[in-house]
Order: C-alpha cells, then sequence, then structure tokens
C-alpha cells in the first residue's frame, strides 16, 4: 500500500517535471506575440490558483479576497523600486513576506469567523485595501505608478523587445507553486489542513492546533500570490489600484482551482488552462466591449460543471482508479 | 498510584441548566469505566469537559497528576487523550488511511513513521481492507471503528468511547466489544459512555451512574444495576418499590 501511494507521488513528479519541460519548449515552435503573452497569463494564474488553493482548497478557508495580497506584491514591488532603487527580486520577497505577515494578521480575528462569514469578510477587506490605495498620495493614489525604463536586464526583470524572460518567470513561478503544493500535501501541515476543512472539532481532538494550520496556511498562500503581483507589475511596467487589486483577480484565482478541482494538486494548472486561454480569446474575438460576454461564458462553464463534475475536472482523470480501488475493496 | 484521570467538583452551566453538579470522578490506570445514565443526565457534557471542548464552569480536571482545566482539547490529546464522537466525524473527503494519519501525526512527526503506524492501527482495528477508501463511503459500523483507530493512532492514555456500540447490531456490537477489551490489553485506560446496559456492564470495571447532572452511584456493574437508585432513575419510583 505505502509502495502504491509513493509510486502516484512520484509519478505526479514526473508528470509535472515533463510538461514544465515541454512548456519550456513551447515558444520555440510559437513566435506569435499574442499567444506568448495568453500563455505568460495562462501560467501565472496557474500559480496564484495553486496558492489559493493552499488556504481555500487543502484548508477549506475560501478567500475571495486574494487580489489584496496579490496587488500588495505589486505595490511593495513599484514602491520600492521607484522610491529607493530598490531592485525587483528583493522587492519581490518583501512583498511576499509584507503580505504573509499582514495576511495572519487579519487572520488573528477573521479565522474565528465561520463560512459565509469569512468569506465576506475577505472581500471587504480587499475592498478597502483598493480604496486605502486609491487615496494613497505618495503611492501614486488613483493615478498608479509607471515602471522607468532602464533598458531589459535580468537585474532589473524588465524586458521590452521579447516577453520570453516573462514567460520563463512565470513558469518556475507556476512550478513552484505546485511543487509546493506538491510537497505540502504528503506533510503534517497538509494533512492538518484538509482534517480542519473536514472537520475542525475532530481535528482539535487528535492534535490538530486548528488556529495555528489557518494562519501558516493564509502565510504561504499570500506569500506566493504576492510573488505572482510583484512578477504581473513588472510584466505591466504600470500600476494602479484597479488594475491589481481590482475584485476580479480574487475571482480569478479562485475560478480556475473551483473548475479545475478545489483542494486538489492538478486542478488548478488544469482549470487555468481552460479557463485563461478562454477568456482571453472570447475577450477579443466577441467583440471590444467583450468584458460582459467573457463573463457569461466563465459563468455558464462554471455552472456546466459544477452541475456535472461537482468535483471539477480532475475527478475525470481519478474515476478510473476509484473503480479499481472499488473492486479491490469488493474482492 | 494516583489516579489517571480525576474530576474535582465539576460543575458546568448552560444559562439556566445545570448540565453537571458537582462531579467528581476518578478513573484508575488500567480501568475500563462505564459512564451510564438516562437521557439528559450529562453524560456527553462530562466527555466534553474531559477532553477539553470547553472549559467547566467550576471545578478543575486533572489528568496523570496534572491540572488540566484550563488546556485546549489539542493539548489535551497531546498529553494522552483520545476520544471519539457520539455523532462520527470522519474526515469524509479524506481516505480511511489519511484520517488515522492526522492522529499519528500527534506523536511521529516523520511522515514515513506516521503512515507506518496508522497501518499498524488499521491492523489492530481491522480496518486495514479498507485503508484507500474515502471515509465517506464507509458503512456506519466502519465509521464508528475510524473513530476509534483515529483515536488510537493518538497513542493516548486515556481513550474516551462516546456511544461506539450504540446503533449498532447485535454482532456488531460484539467485535466492537472484544475491540474495547483488545484495547485495554495494550494497557490504555477506557472511559466509556453506553446506553446498551446488557452490553456494557459485562464489559467494564466499574460504573458510574450520572442522573440530572450528578453522581447518582458508582460500583461494580453487578452492584449498580440493583441498586434501587438506578433502577427508579431509569424506570421510575414504581419500579424501584416493587424491585
Amino acid at each position: 500500500m505505502d509502495k502504491t501511494f509513493t509510486a502516484r507521488r512520484r509519478r505526479d513528479l514526473i508528470i509535472a517535471a515533463a510538461l514544465a519541460g515541454l512548456a519550456a519548449l513551447a515558444p520555440l515552435f510559437i513566435k506569435d506575440v499574442y499567444v506568448q503573452n495568453i500563455m505568460i497569463l495562462t501560467l501565472m494564474y496557474a500559480a496564484l490558483s495553486q496558492s489559493w488553493n493552499i488556504l481555500s482548497g487543502y484548508c477549506g478557508q475560501i478567500s475571495l479576497g486574494h487580489a489584496l495580497y496579490f496587488g500588495i506584491g505589486a505595490y511593495t514591488t513599484e514602491l520600492l523600486f521607484t522610491k529607493f532603487g530598490v531592485l525587483p527580486w528583493f522587492g519581490m520577497l518583501a512583498g511576499g513576506m509584507i503580505a504573509a505577515i499582514i495576511a495572519m494578521g487579519l487572520g488573528y480575528p477573521f479565522f474565528r469567523l465561520r463560512g459565509h462569514y469569512f468569506v465576506i469578510a475577505t472581500i471587504v477587506i480587499a475592498e478597502i485595501g483598493l480604496l486605502l490605495f486609491q487615496n494613497w498620495e505618495w503611492a501614486g493614489a488613483a493615478m498608479g505608478i509607471t515602471v522607468p525604463v532602464r533598458g531589459d536586464s535580468w537585474l532589473k526583470f524588465q524586458f521590452m523587445r521579447s516577453k520570453l524572460p516573462y514567460f520563463y518567470f512565470a513558469l518556475v513561478l507556476c512550478s513552484l507553486a505546485w511543487f509546493v503544493t506538491w510537497w505540502l500535501e504528503d506533510s503534517k501541515w497538509g494533512f492538518w489542513w484538509r482534517a480542519v476543512k473536514d472537520n475542525p472539532e475532530a481535528a482539535e481532538s487528535l492534535g490538530v492546533v486548528v488556529f495555528n494550520s489557518k494562519m501558516g496556511a493564509a502565510a504561504v498562500s499570500a506569500f506566493l500570490v504576492a510573488i505572482g503581483g510583484a512578477f504581473y507589475a513588472q510584466f505591466l511596467a504600470y500600476i494602479d489600484p484597479e488594475s491589481v487589486m481590482g475584485f476580479q483577480f480574487s475571482l480569478l484565482m479562485a475560478l480556475p482551482a473551483v473548475l479545475g478541482g478545489i483542494g486538489t494538486l492538478w486542478g488548478p494548472v488544469l482549470g487555468a488552462v481552460i479557463l485563461i486561454p478562454m477568456t482571453e480569446l472570447t475577450r477579443s474575438y466577441i467583440g471590444g466591449s467583450g468584458r460582459g460576454v467573457d463573463l457569461i461564458v466563465y459563468g455558464a462553464l462554471i455552472v456546466a460543471i459544477s452541475l456535472a463534475l461537482p468535483q471539477g475536472l480532475v475527478s475525470l482523470f481519478s474515476r478510473s482508479k476509484a473503480k479499481n480501488q472499488a473492486k479491490g475493496a469488493t474482492r | 498510584m494516583t489516579a489517571l484521570l480525576e474530576t474535582r467538583g465539576v460543575w458546568q452551566r448552560f444559562g439556566g441548566l445545570v448540565a453537571n453538579s458537582d462531579v467528581s470522578i476518578s478513573v484508575g490506570r488500567g480501568e475500563i469505566v462505564g459512564l451510564i445514565g438516562p437521557n439528559g443526565a450529562g453524560k456527553s457534557t462530562l466527555f466534553n469537559l474531559i477532553a477539553g471542548v470547553l472549559p467547566p464552569t467550576q471545578g478543575s480536571i486533572w489528568f496523570d497528576g496534572e491540572d488540566v482545566t484550563a488546556l485546549p482539547a489539542a493539548e489535551r490529546c497531546q498529553r494522552g487523550v483520545g476520544r471519539t464522537f457520539q455523532v462520527v466525524k470522519s474526515f469524509e473527503t479524506m481516505t480511511v488511511i489519511d484520517n488515522v494519519i492526522v492522529g499519528a501525526l500527534v506523536r511521529n512527526t516523520v511522515m514515513r513513521e506516521a503512515r507506518r503506524k496508522a497501518h499498524e492501527v488499521l491492523e489492530f482495528t481491522g480496518l486495514a481492507a479498507r485503508a484507500d477508501v474515502l471515509a465517506s463511503d464507509l458503512v456506519p459500523a466502519e465509521k464508528r471503528r475510524l473513530e476509534v483507530a483515529r483515536a488510537l493512532a493518538t497513542e493516548p492514555k486515556l481513550l474516551l468511547l462516546d456511544e461506539v456500540l450504540t446503533g449498532l447490531t447485535p454482532t456488531e456490537a460484539q467485535t466492537g466489544v472484544a475491540l474495547v477489551r483488545k484495547v485495554r490489553d495494550t494497557g490504555i485506560t477506557v472511559l466509556m459512555v453506553e446506553h446498551v446496559m446488557e452490553i456494557v456492564m459485562p464489559l467494564v470495571d466499574r460504573a458510574i451512574v450520572l442522573d440530572l447532572g450528578k453522581v447518582l452511584v458508582e460500583g461494580k456493574p453487578a452492584d449498580v444495576v440493583r441498586d434501587p437508585k438506578v433502577i427508579s432513575a431509569y424506570l421510575g419510583d414504581r419500579h424501584a418499590v416493587s424491585a
């Protein structure tokens, strides 16, 4: 039994490495900048959703306010860069740490709330964050910050001539988020989180410190999302509150995981690969004011999938396995 | 040697309702003690107080020679109090083995060892064949067994069993009784709440009867069932008099 378990984990790792390898080769064949752009966004949202999944999927604390951490990553990086000349790499780490600390600070009161009340609190806090940044003069208020162009360099993580460096960074980030999840899945934290999600009272009786588990999940999740925010800021080279902290980011982090399979290792990646290209394509092909139309497509898809496959798209892959298990049990 | 568990003058009030009033009981090492009493006697409340789900309004709880009154449930588990729930609380989206691993992680920080321990406990409780099944797919009797397995994986000194034999078929209940004996033989002290008198009485070394939140009688099971106070608490005064 232990062997099949270890074998499954190793298989996941090999598949992930193979997929990452294939993705790394993709730009050799895909030269179209528009398509490359979609690939970058897909990887970024896969990484974000994977990070969101740690708190909301594994630990079961549904957050619709992760845009806050995304924005904090973006703003920390650009404020440090434009005001103090700190390299984006350090700004990125600083942003991650600030986001993690804020996530725990917010968790302290909010993890006492349950279910819908927690979700509402996350939405409200993210909106407050957005309003604060819209009115914070020093941080550019609603005008935002334009990242000064200093020429292509890895040191300043800034590239004007090609999108490929961004692509590779997004790939690394996505792989990192996946790997962190993979690693946590078979750790004390991973087990604690799933126990907390399923039944906090029973978890507590088995020695799980529920509150600390939630805090840990929130910190890891916020840290990774903020790294994504820092990346996005460098990628756009311009940020304002709405474009890095708007509510749509909170949704776009949650949807791929929900679509692919919430609380699963592969769900977020699978969901992002389907959802993000689709929104980008609908946005560009179904007219310029397609903002509404792509959301309608989302909605329809989410409704269809939650009706047909409540466990998400990954359940398509695990179905045969479940059958085998059932066979093994009746034997 | 001091008792493993002691409650000293424990009171629990919920608003105007007194669920436990001045309850002082003790459980010695290696005993199987039955906690019985009619519905609403305060058995589950006392259980929750011992497990640390809530602090008593008044009084103190001593475990293994220490005052644990202020400790939360998770910490009491770390000290060696394991429990099951009357209404089963399995981790439904996790497999049976994963459910048990959560418990095993209390004493094993290395995953491989926690997993080995969990397999061991599944062997012991007769759930090994169901290890990779989701907890939600278990039948009720198996779920109760999983509750016990999970608690055993925390390697408790004291195991609190909350109606694990209730609602089972006679055959299932007999396997349950055998399991409880097996648990005690490994040196674990057992305190069990149970309704089904004819099953629990031959099993326990000592019975404590609660009624209206107070300790009514305690002693050998054979004496307890004949006690007029117990009969009247269960069946009403008329039967006590005629007995």
